[in-house]
Parts: structure tokens; sequence; C-alpha cells
């Protein structure tokens, strides 16, 4: 097992007629078992055209009612993203992976609140995706870099979790997921939600996990590790030099009144048994040490 | 995006946030205009910079005479105002707010800001106003009290007579206290605010609340659809450089340090910048040229990098997925041409057709050094910055 997604995982893209929603479903439907994965796109205006043989519903519903579709993507422009989010929770997919970055903070207050009691998972906003490597990509990670594995990789980042990757890479550690959980304030899966899924996954055997400033999430996923994970798990923080008071380019990523910094996040892990190191280039090597 | 103390309160007044009466000023006989046709006997002379701690820095001073307004005004008007928000360069002042004085018998304080955990907005208010709120929270947390805002009802009457009560607003003074509360939430919910401080709401003579100073931050991602508030941008607040980064949508924040770095996506620019100075350096910036780098975008960035006087080296670290190393290696190359480069350039490529990227920088002929990993990179670039 992997978590959230496998090869029997059918997606949707929402989205799927704009540009970076064709690029990215093309480049995600030629990795692994994509061709069998990828069977419906969403677009209210386009419904009964298709996207080089995906045929286009007009509504997330629809799209699954005829393709049995589970899961969604959205690469749909920030303006209308929470609407589309709130679009794959009413039809009650199970997953729904945000790729979009720059949705308004109130949108997504909006749309969290109205998913609570609903059963659909969310990834993101502002995320490169989830990634089971050799059976489903969903999302903009690039898919070579992978290979399937034992390592669960979770993080707030996008290239520095293909940096993490290519570093567990080059020790010959696969993963059995990786995934972005985004850098946007206001969103779906934490730290600890995704640390919960790994603890249960019969084929993982380590986690590793990569934060940023901003927020209490690494500290909240910290505490409960303390108690309840079952797996060595270690970590890296972004952003030990970042000043106070800026956003650095995530929207998510800022220290604001002395909390939310990588000092605080890294004393907490430490504290809870974590193994840190402060070195981005040495993350590979400390999860290799802890098996 | 940040908006002036009078600007806030003008727009909080159309939610019926009572506050002082103002007037804006831009000269020392505007102020005094200013403070005649508002009249009475004392007036509040007030720097206008985005900047907290205005008053600590002598930005706030209260006038009793006309005359006391134009030499209040003349002294802050053009003065390098230095606050711990600013930086020790300070900000120069343009613009002035000049008030009614209020006699003040009690300071509260109140704010706002999306609570991460609880994914709503959280109201928070203290009988300690006035002060640092960072402070009141570090000592006295106990004196704060917070409240979770439903995003469907809003700020509930009894949440903010709750809250109200529980900070010491007077039973007189109660339901104005509840309106403005509300009028807070929903001035904050309206315009996509992503901060709001009443610091202090006080207790005036006459069982009036009012809020005395205001500050309200908005969303980024939310000004598409708040043209109103984008029109309210003052520039001459903001970094050039910034301003300059925004326009080629580049994300750049400048640091202390003398080694410019340039990175694809905002977690590894953080993570270059921690590895510099783990090493010994000291970034001279933060810098994400994002996931569609052109080689413009690259040139555009390495000028940004060397408006800093200051810099003695730079480390591209690009992790190719989607962008590939090929495409980056002809836009830097470009670059160091275009801005015929006087400092030491590393370059770190991985992923996406690396040979190929390398192969371009080596083939430029330009003096740019090459690095396999982070720590190869950090290493090379602390030490090319030591010896230029």
């Amino acid at each position: 097992m992997s978590i959230l997604i496998d090869r029997n995982s059918r997606v949707m893209t929402q989205g799927i007629t704009g540009k970076t929603g064709q690029f990215h479903t093309r480049m995600c439907r030629d990795y692994a078992n994509g061709k069998a994965c990828f069977v419906a796109g969403v677009n209210p205006r386009k419904p009964g055209e298709d996207f080089e043989g995906i045929p286009v519903y007009a509504t997330v519903k629809e799209a699954k009612q005829q393709t049995g579709a589970n899961v969604s993507v959205i690469y749909v422009p920030p303006p209308f993203a929470a609407a589309a989010i709130d679009e794959a929770v009413e039809a009650e997919l199970d997953l729904v992976i945000c790729i979009t970055e720059g949705i308004p903070v109130r949108d997504m207050i909006r749309s969290r609140y109205k998913m609570q009691d609903k059963k659909t998972r969310l990834i993101g906003p502002n995320c490169p995706g989830i990634i089971t490597p050799d059976e489903i990509k969903i999302g903009i990670m690039p898919g070579y870099i992978h290979k399937k594995g034992r390592i669960g990789v979770v993080s707030r980042s996008g290239t520095l979790t293909y940096e993490a990757v290519a570093q567990l890479m080059a020790f010959g550690l696969g993963q059995s997921t990786c995934i972005g959980i985004g850098g946007d304030p206001v969103n779906g899966l934490k730290h600890l939600d995704v640390m919960q899924l790994f603890n249960n996954d019969d084929e993982t055997d380590a986690v590793l996990m990569v934060g940023e400033i901003g927020g209490s999430d690494e500290e909240d996923c910290a505490r409960w590790m303390k108690e309840n994970m079952r797996k060595p798990v270690v970590g890296f923080i972004a952003g030990v030099t970042a000043p106070p008071g800026k956003r650095m380019g995530h929207a998510g990523a800022i220290i604001s009144g002395g909390k939310g910094t990588a000092q605080e996040k890294l004393e907490v892990m430490e504290s809870c048994g974590i193994k840190i190191t402060r070195n981005p280039a040495e993350m590979g090597k400390l999860l290799k040490s802890v098996l | 995006m940040k908006i002036h103390e009078y600007q806030a309160k003008a727009i909080l007044q159309k939610y019926g946030v009572v506050t002082p009466k103002g007037i804006v000023s831009f000269s020392v006989d505007e102020a005094v205009n200013a403070a005649k046709q508002l009249g009475g006997e004392l007036w509040a002379v007030k720097a206008q910079i985005y900047a907290g701690g205005r008053g600590k820095g002598g930005g706030v001073k209260v006038a009793r005479s006309l005359d006391e307004v134009r030499q209040q005004a003349g002294d802050i008007l053009g003065m390098r105002l230095v606050t711990h928000q600013t930086g020790p360069e300070g900000q120069v002042v343009h613009r002035l707010f000049i008030e009614q004085g209020v006699k003040i018998e009690k300071e509260f304080y109140v704010g706002m800001v999306v609570d991460r955990r609880q994914q709503r907005v959280c109201l928070m208010a203290s009988s300690e106003g006035g002060m640092d709120i960072e402070k009141v929270a570090a000592e006295t947390p106990d004196k704060i009290y917070k409240v979770f805002i439903d995003p469907i009802t809003g700020l509930s009457l009894q949440q903010a007579e709750d809250i109200a009560k529980k900070i010491g607003i007077p039973m007189q003074c109660m339901s104005q206290a509840v309106a403005l509360l509300q009028g807070l939430y929903r001035a904050f919910d309206d315009t996509d605010a992503s901060l709001l401080e009443i610091n202090p709401l006080g207790l005036v003579a006459g069982d009036q609340v009012m809020a005395l100073d205001a500050k309200l931050n908005f969303d980024d991602n939310a000004l598409f659809r708040h043209p109103e508030i984008v029109a309210l941008r003052d520039l001459d607040e903001e970094d050039p450089v910034e301003i300059e980064a925004s326009k080629h949508e580049l994300s750049y924040i400048p640091l202390d340090g003398n080694i410019g770095c340039l990175v694809n996506g905002a977690g590894l620019a953080m993570a270059t910048m921690d590895i510099i100075k783990l090493y010994g350096g000291n970034p001279a910036n933060f810098l994400d040229v994002g996931g569609g780098a052109t080689a413009e975008k690259v040139t555009e960035a390495f000028k940004l990098m060397l408006r800093n006087s200051k810099l003695q080296a730079i480390l591209v670290n690009i992790f190719g997925g989607i962008m590939k190393c090929d495409v980056i290696a002809q836009g830097v190359v470009a670059a160091a041409r275009e801005v015929q480069l006087t400092v030491p350039l590393v370059v770190r490529l991985e992923g996406t057709n690396v040979d190929l990227g390398k192969k371009i920088l080596t083939d430029s002929g330009l003096p740019i050094i090459s690095a396999d990993n982070m720590a190869d990179a950090a290493q090379k670039v602390v030490n090319a910055a030591r010896i230029h």
C-alpha cells in the first residue's frame, strides 16, 4: 500500500483545457499507469469535447458518474479555484489536489468551512501535488526523479521536495508516496494528517519531513509523533535565515509576532525525538542513518 | 499590501467604526489649515508611515495650539523616522494625519488575524491597550482574549459582548463596543484583510469608544478584486528594489549579507540562504524566480542582485523539474554577458537536462564556477566571496 493514491485511483482534471492543465495532464498521463488513471476533464463551457482522448464534462458530478473518477486535480486560475474545490467536495470525491497558487485566504477559509463533516480530503492549494512512484503521479513534480521504495516524504515546498527526493535517490532510497502539502496559510492536509497516514502504511518504513517558517503545523505534528509515531522520522526546516515580518515567496512562509521561526520548530521537533538537520544538503544522509 | 492609518480609518468609518475626526496633510501649511478646520484646542500630529512604533520614534505628537501644530508638523514632515519596524535606516515621512485631540480615559487592544490552526479569523482583545501587544503576549498572556469567527455568520452579538466584557468595557458603552467590533470584522472580511489592529481602542471622555489608531493589511492574492484598495498603494513606502522585482514577477527580499542567491522555488530559496549561512557566509537576498523562469527573467534577477553595492558573489541554485536546466543555463549565460558580471558566479544545476545545462555553462567561456550539490555550491560561493 501507498497512501492516498495508487494505480487504482481514477483522476479528473478540473481546468483541463487551460495551458497548465493540458501540459500537466499530458505529463501525468504519460507517467507509469497514467493512461488508465486519468479518465476525465471538467470545463463547464466545453462539455462533450475531449483532450487528447480524455473526455471533458460540464461538472465534477457528471465526470464522476460517467467515469467513476474518485480523485480530482485542480489547475483552475486563482479567482475560481476555491469554487472548484467546493464542487469536488460537493460531489463527494475521495481526494482533491489543488495545484493553483494565489487563492485568496478568505476563499480558502470558506472552502475549508464547507469541508467540515465531508469525506473529501484536500491537498494544497499552492502545492506540487502527490506521487506514488512507478504507479501514479498527480501534480507538477518531475516524475523521473522518483523511484518506488519505502520512504515517505511530506513537505510544504516544491523544488525543495525534489531536492530531498534526489538526495534520497543518491542513497538508493525509493519512496512510498511523496506529498507536497503546499505553502498557503489555510490549506487541506497538514504535516500531522499525512504523518498519521504514513504511520499506518505497511509500505512506509521511515518519513522525511520538510517544513518551513510560518504557522505551527510542524510543531503540532512533532508533539503528536512523540507519543504515537512508530517509525523513524527525520526533518529539515527551511528559513533559519529568513527575516521576521517578510513573506518568503509562499503566502504562508512568514514569521509574524515572533511566531513560526525555523529555530522554534527545530527545537520542538528535537525535543519530541525527531532527528533534525540544519543542513539542507544532508536530508538524505540523515534519513539513511536512521534506517 | 499595507496602507496608511488615515486610509484605514476612512475604510473602517464606512463600517460604523468611530474614530476621531482627522485630515491628511502633505505640507506644514496644510497641517495648520487642517487643525483650524477641525477646531478645538487639542490636536494629534501623526506621521503617516506603514511601520508601527511611530510614537516611540517621535512621529506622533500632541499640540495645544496652532503654533505647536506648525512646529511639530515641521519637525515630523520630512524626518527620517526610525522605529523598531523600519530598521536602522528609518522611513522618510511624507504625509501627516492631523486629528482632533481626545481625552483618553482608558486604552484597549483589538486585533484580527487569520488563525492557521483554526482556519478562521481570530479576534484578539486585551485590556492592555497602547502597549506593544507582542510584549503583552509574552509577559501576561492571560490578559489576551481570543475568539474565532464563523465565516458564514460572522462575529456574533454574543461573541462581541463576551469579549468586550472580558477586557473591561464599561456597561454603558457595551452596545457601542459591540457595534464597533462587528463593524471591524465586516470590514476585515469585505476587504480581504490579512491583519487589522486597533491599538489603542480608546474609551474617551463622554463614554465614547473610538479607534484611536488603525492598521489594516490586505491579502495580496485578493487584490485583483479590490481596485479601490490597490489605488491606495503608496510607492514611497516600499523598497524600490521590491517594486522592480514585482514588475518582473520575481519574489525578491533584500537581506544584510554579501552573497546573492538566485533560486527556483521559495522553499529551496530559503534552504539556499540557510546553507550559505551554515558554511560561514551571509546571504544578500531571498530571490525566487518561480517555476516559469525565462532568460529575460533571469537577466532581470541578476540586475536586481547587482544593485546591491555590498555584493561579493552570486550563487545560482536551480532544481530543474518542469523548468529545464539547459534553458536556465542559457539564461544565466545571457544574463552574465549582458550585465558584465564583476563578482564570482557559482552555479549549481540539478534535474532535467542537467548535463546539457552544465555543458552550456562550460562552453560559454565565462568564468563560471560549477558546483555539484548544495553543500559544494555553498562552500564554493562562501570561499569566492571571501577572496573577491
